[in-house]
């Protein structure tokens, strides 16, 4: 089995998010980047594919050399070896291409993908991956189980979860579920050395236009000052709620 | 030229949601001087003809069995085929569960642009432009098309819902099945009774400061008089004390309703990230000093198992009186 884990170079959570001076990009100033969260779910799975049912695995990332080492660390989480199409990831459908091709191109049974990545939020790459491949596709998927040449999934739904099946290959947003928190996997010193040895390779991208361009960033606007209430005197709250946020 | 909507219904429902959708694209086509179509997909238990009070011309009723369960694939080729044949230029999708599968297999089969997590209605028309959230919930950006195709892909509560009067007429379409690489659903389990967080419009959410899952009957209690979702922290999530759909923050869902109530929630600045686009928010915790205060409109400083309880009484006799 050949799993294609598709790898995010995203802010670390804690990140303080600011913008350059004429807000047309984000500032990536003193941030520390890290494999976006949603992948870090998939990529779980895929090791555990790995060790279960010998699965090989191959992490992708369409960025510029810094995010090199977002891949080697995925590389020490157990990947074995490692793809970077040499491209500034313009917008999600351009992402989405380059990802397809390199997936043709390898004839891999599984793709899992983030349901979406912590920068940009746009939810889009694995359902792209999908159709331009035309295979099918689960998003949000929060279970997997893996046979020679179909899989089960759960997926979450608007007030709960669907049970579905579907033949390899196939392409799956993943989230947390996938694996549970407390079982992802952080790389270890063996790892971290192995991972030195493994193949990072790097490709030209293939010739798409992005279908979207990026204006102004800003920031949400600042909250005005809380009204703190006394513990004793909820009914003010109740009373604010109604007359004065008429959220009630 | 028209612009298309999803007017998706749950177990043959509609929602608020789906009229917000419809009042999105009513008022869309309106900016582009056209009409907006509904497009209704599957069997529906009420008329689909109330979409007039939102401003659509029409609506479109596709049934077919090979539409009976979801599939991002086939719906978006169902739905690829009515814009062709309604001229469509721009369709306009709700960002639910299904929505959000359904609009990327569309973008690419209707060779469109997919404008997604949109905060609200479009601020220019040509080029299409939109604002959108990005950092979940740290920065917005202002997105433009270049494409003559477009789907816009917005968050649901991003526009207040005004309905207007009239009926439309709800018309019968086809659709012609290709071979679409479909997924098989084996079962459905939707929690009876819950409001689903995405759509809520009022939610009350509990953090590590209640100590422990047993302590839970108040937040649903208060959820329950003020017709809300639950909801929870990372932590109280990862500690299974409540489910993953609960989780809402930078990782779990970013939610935006009118009325968000944190109880001992310290506010860290990934749980920040999904909430603070809710119109009010309501901070009750026992440290005068947590973060979350500073991100609130309202705060009471104090025991929850007291404050809590007590706000479920207060609410009580509020809906009594009113």
């Amino acid at each position: 089995m050949k799993v294609l884990v598709c790898i995010s170079h995203v802010p670390d959570t804690t990140s303080k998010i600011n913008f350059t001076a004429d807000n047309s990009a984000f500032d990536k100033n003193g941030v520390q980047f890290v494999i976006n969260p949603y992948d870090e779910f998939g990529l779980t799975r895929a090791v555990w594919l790995k060790e279960k049912q010998g699965a090989q695995i191959t992490v992708l990332n369409v960025g510029r050399a810094e995010t090199e080492p977002t891949l080697r660390k995925a590389l020490a989480i157990g990947a074995d070896a490692a793809i970077r199409v040499d491209a500034d990831p313009s917008d999600s459908f351009y992402v989405a291409q380059q990802i397809a091709a390199v997936a043709k191109e390898g004839a891999y049974d599984l793709i899992l993908a983030g349901r979406e990545s912590i920068d940009y939020n746009g939810g889009q790459v694995p359902g792209m991956v999908a159709s331009i491949l035309n295979l099918p596709f689960v998003n949000a998927c929060v279970g997997m189980e893996v046979s020679d040449n179909e899989a089960s999934l759960i997926r979450e739904i608007d007030g709960g979860k669907e049970k579905v099946k579907a033949n390899l290959p196939l392409v799956v947003g993943g989230q947390k579920g996938l694996v549970e928190e407390k079982d992802l996997r952080i790389p270890n010193m063996r790892g971290i050395m192995q991972a030195r040895s493994k193949a990072l390779d790097v490709r030209a991208p293939q010739e798409i236009a992005a279908k979207t361009s990026t204006g102004a960033f800003t920031k949400p606007a600042p909250k005005s000052a809380v009204k703190m209430i006394d513990a004793d005197n909820v009914a003010e709250l109740v009373r604010l709620l109604h007359e004065e946020a008429k959220v009630i | 030229m028209s612009v298309l909507v999803y007017l998706e219904n749950w177990e043959g429902q509609f929602k608020k949601n789906t009229w917000e959708a419809a009042l999105y694209a009513s008022k869309t086509a309106n900016m582009q001087g056209t009409e907006a179509i509904g497009v209704v997909i599957g069997a529906i238990n009420e008329s689909a003809e109330d979409a007039g009070k939102y401003g659509l011309s029409k609506v479109l009723h596709v049934n077919d069995a090979a539409l009976a369960s979801f599939d991002a694939n086939r719906y978006a080729q169902a739905f690829a085929h009515l814009a062709q044949e309604n001229n469509a230029s721009t369709i306009i999708i709700s960002g639910t569960f299904n929505g959000k599968a359904l609009a990327p297999a569309l973008s690419i089969k209707h060779n469109a642009a997919l404008l997604s997590n949109v905060v609200e209605l479009p601020t220019n028309v040509s080029p299409l432009t939109v604002k959108r959230g990005v950092f979940s919930g740290k920065g917005f950006n202002d997105l433009s098309s270049t494409e003559t195709n477009n789907i816009i892909l917005f968050v649901p509560n991003s526009i207040p819902l005004e309905e207007g009067s009239g009926a439309v007429n709800v018309e019968s379409a086809s659709f012609a099945s290709a071979d679409e690489k479909t997924v098989i659903v084996e079962s459905v389990d939707r929690v009876k009774g819950k409001i689903p967080l995405p759509e809520a419009e009022r939610v009350v959410s509990g953090g590590r400061g209640l100590k422990g899952p047993e302590n839970w009957t108040m937040v649903e209690e208060l959820a329950e008089v003020l017709e809300a979702g639950t909801a929870c922290s990372k932590p109280v999530s990862d500690m299974d004390w409540r489910p993953h759909s609960e989780h809402v923050g930078q990782t779990g869902i970013a939610i935006k309703p009118n009325l968000y109530i944190a109880i001992g929630i310290s506010g860290a600045i990934q749980h920040l990230a999904g909430v603070s686009a809710s119109k009010t928010i309501v901070a009750i915790n026992s440290d005068a000093e947590a973060p979350f205060f500073k991100a609130a409109d309202y705060g009471i400083v104090g025991d929850a198992f007291q404050i809590v309880p007590r706000l479920t009484e207060e609410l009580k006799k509020f809906k009594a009186a009113n």
